[in-house]
């Protein structure tokens, strides 16, 4: 006897529609972070930060307008 | 001959299903309202930026939805509105939707951290759990005050938008919570004037059935009068203007004299005509926040005070 076998059952196409459906998902996370890393890194946001040592050029920018005013009152 | 079934009981999950659990509806009030605080708000913020924001504040709404129908499928399973939702419908397991929302709250909520600022961050956090635990588990079942609690949660998502921004609170993003919070509860007890859930078998103190619709009626109008000043005065803050306050005189007056008839009506009349003026009250609040948020909108487009 030949039975009618249909290919796919409807299980498939439930299981296709969550791995695609995921997959997709996934892809536009991975794209979204790329994008705002792009974004933040432009506008320039932590560029640098603390290493374990003083690093000059994380200080503060007050010390060398300080020296600059100093310098100022030395000269005649 | 017979079909052949490879499996018993419920279907599996589509796609679908899991977005159902997010509760898409109501993250469209989400997205709506997040994205007008976040706008509206003095600081600018850079396009991109603003929409990340935006969906993981929706995200985090979402989550905190997939939380309450994995905490409330038994009373899912008896109310008719609820009966189809894919945990009591046997698509999901309830074990599924409890990972689905907490991993959704953690990505959601470092993710609006790293986007925007960890203020807005924890704004959201507590928010999630304000929803799922403090409304959802404890507070639904046990008073009949649960809407108005419940209101608050809904009310947030201006105020973490405008948080994404500023980095803060201001009373311009309170502002917003309140037209919100007091708005919750018309809306929704309206609905249950002419929905007629079974709320009592379900397990869940409905003011019409703890209090009578007599008293839900008058409760209606009570808290459109407390809503008024609240939404007015927003429009006297620096992100209102003449529009604003044109629109929210014009629905605040609306708004009222629709709870005056609402809590004129007695239940005969209301079921000679099945509820005409009640259903006409829930539709018009639809329009309520829809348009006092649009109108903040366009009031920031056109320039401010």
């Amino acid at each position: 006897m030949v039975m009618a076998l249909r290919p796919e059952h409807e299980l498939h196409r439930r299981r296709r529609s969550r791995n695609v459906g995921l997959g997709l998902v996934l892809a536009a996370f991975v794209a979204l972070v790329f994008a705002l890393t792009v974004v933040k890194v432009r506008q320039g946001d932590l560029m640098e930060a603390y290493d374990h040592q003083p690093r000059v050029s994380i200080l503060p920018k007050e010390e060398p307008a300080a020296q600059e005013a100093g310098a100022a009152g030395v000269r005649p | 001959m017979t079909e052949t079934h490879a499996y018993e009981g419920a279907p599996e999950a589509e796609f679908r299903d899991y977005v159902a659990l997010l509760k898409p509806r109501v993250m469209s009030l989400v997205v709506f309202t997040a994205f007008v605080g976040l706008w509206i708000a003095p600081v600018d913020i850079h396009p991109f930026i603003g929409f990340c924001a935006v969906l993981f504040i929706a995200l985090g709404g979402g989550a905190s939805g997939a939380l309450n129908m994995w905490y409330d499928a038994d009373i899912d399973a008896v109310m008719n509105r609820t009966r189809s939702r894919p945990i009591p419908a046997g698509r999901v397991q309830g074990g599924e939707a409890l990972a689905i929302g907490i991993a959704l709250s953690g990505l959601s909520v470092m993710m609006l951290g790293l986007v925007a600022n960890w203020f807005a961050a924890a704004f959201l956090a507590f928010t999630i759990f304000f929803y799922a635990v403090i409304y959802t588990i404890w507070l639904k079942r046990w008073t009949p005050q649960n809407i108005v609690i419940g209101g608050a949660a809904g009310a947030f998502p201006p105020m973490i938008g405008w948080a994404c921004a500023t980095g803060g609170i201001s009373t311009e993003s309170l502002l917003m919570f309140a037209l919100i919070f007091f708005w919750t509860p018309p809306h929704f007890w309206a609905l249950a004037l002419f929905m007629k859930e079974d709320y009592h078998k379900a397990g869940v103190p409905m003011l019409t059935v703890t209090h009578g619709r007599t008293a839900t009626r008058r409760h209606i109008f009570a808290y459109t009068l407390v809503l008024a000043p609240f939404a007015i005065w927003l429009g006297l803050t620096p992100v209102g203007g003449p529009l604003y306050l044109a629109v929210s005189v014009v629905l605040n007056a609306m708004f009222i004299a629709g709870g005056w008839w609402v809590m004129c009506r007695s239940e005969d009349a209301a079921k000679a005509d099945n509820y005409l003026v009640e259903r006409r009250f829930f539709r018009l609040s639809l329009y309520y926040t829809f348009l006092h948020f649009l109108a903040l909108l366009v009031q920031h487009g056109v320039g401010t005070w």
